[in-house]
């Protein structure tokens, strides 16, 4: 039972995760985090942070580390393979419907306004792990904001901006960073 | 012999895919380039025009980009067992490296050390994400079409304050433009 939770949840990602990338990553906040509570948001936001230093696509990643904590390798499988058949019924018919017609402007018509929508729904994602990061699990208070966090989001989203450094060296150098402060300061 | 040299490129297809999915960090784009170099300038499976449809597909098509491009080439390749094996070479990389980070993870996190780490990380990375979200922004905005603003407040509104399906939204979206695309094509007739 498990099993087939873990494959339509991850079928779900699969076949409403369009555009690529991050595009994947409200589906799989709101199927895991919101819907199944499979992990919590502080889980979900380390997931994201280890998909983003491993290669493969993020749902990928996703339903495999999903599927082991909930059910072992054999749930691994089943999301994953959940996570991919919509991709291989879906472009195979239109691989098919190219092949035969040559022409993918219709597509791209449809993909043009779906756009807009799915950098929204990356943006909300984006915002609800900013919150994590900002006060954790707790109430949106100012007693409870994580300063340092705040600062090294802000730094790290400046030079990302502005000097267009690699991520994963962000990302590296704003993990060293919090470690470091917190052993100089002696908080550890 | 014909069975001999359809085995001979499934190998190559597997190793190919293989290859480039557990050496490629950065998403779905990095991998379409990575295999147009492969397939298309190295092997000459695919001529290059047929490549960017192929991209334009598998960018389009619902799914990680990176397994889309892999069923396109797969099938260029080596028809359904193409498809198959081009998927495995390319799900297999990242499944084995999170498998291994799944057992360990628990453990991991566990340590004062590391939580500090991956929390500093966690800062870092929603700075990526939402870098890539204003960038994404941007080429919105650049259309200046005010119905793309539209979709892109309503869509936000949705799921921030309202917390709306995300499901949902994408199906409202996707059909308002098949609406649109219709809606153009008739002007379109209507002029002539």
């Amino acid at each position: 039972m498990t099993y087939l939770k873990l494959f339509l949840s991850f079928l779900k990602v699969g076949m409403f995760s369009i555009g690529g990338g991050y595009a994947a990553m409200p589906l799989i906040q709101s199927e895991v985090v919101a819907g199944y509570g499979w992990l919590s948001m502080g889980e979900f936001t380390d997931l994201i942070t280890i998909a983003e230093m491993t290669p493969g696509p993020i749902a990928v990643n996703s339903a495999t580390f999903v599927g082991i904590r909930i059910a072992g390798v054999p749930g691994a499988i089943a999301a994953t393979f959940g996570c991919i058949f919509p991709s291989c019924i879906i472009v195979s018919l239109l691989a098919f419907i190219y092949y035969k017609y040559k022409n993918v402007s219709v597509l791209q018509g449809i993909l043009q306004s779906l756009r807009p929508a799915v950098v929204a729904l990356i943006a909300g994602a984006g915002l609800s792990l900013l919150r994590t990061v900002a006060v954790g699990e707790e109430a949106l208070l100012p007693e409870n904001v994580n300063w340092l966090g705040i600062v090294l989001f802000a730094a790290a989203f400046f030079v990302l901006r502005k000097w267009k450094w690699n991520p994963i060296l962000v990302m590296l150098l704003c993990g060293i960073a919090n470690l470091g402060i917190h052993v100089i300061s002696g908080s550890v | 012999m014909e069975g001999s040299r359809k085995g001979k490129t499934l190998v190559q297809l597997f190793l190919s895919t293989l290859y480039i999915s557990a050496f490629t960090f950065g998403g779905g784009f990095v991998i379409i380039t990575f295999m147009k170099r492969k397939f298309v300038d190295e092997l000459h499976w695919i001529d290059e025009n047929e490549m960017l449809d192929l991209a334009a597909l598998a960018q389009s098509s619902p799914g990680a980009i990176a397994v889309n491009a892999a069923i396109l080439v797969g099938w260029r390749a080596a028809g359904f067992w193409g498809m198959m094996t081009a998927v495995m070479g390319t799900i297999l990389p990242p499944m084995l490296i999170l498998t291994v980070i799944s057992f360990f993870y628990q453990a991991f996190a566990a340590n004062p050390y590391v939580a500090l780490l991956l929390k500093g990380m966690q800062a870092g990375v929603v700075a990526v994400i939402l870098d890539v979200v204003w960038g994404l922004g941007g080429k919105v905005a650049k259309e200046r079409s005010l119905f793309l603003y539209g979709v892109m407040a309503a869509a936000f509104v949705a799921t921030a304050v309202f917390q709306v399906n995300v499901i949902l939204i994408i199906l409202a979206a996707a059909a308002v433009g098949v609406l649109r695309v219709l809606w153009r094509r008739r002007r379109k007739e209507g002029d002539r």
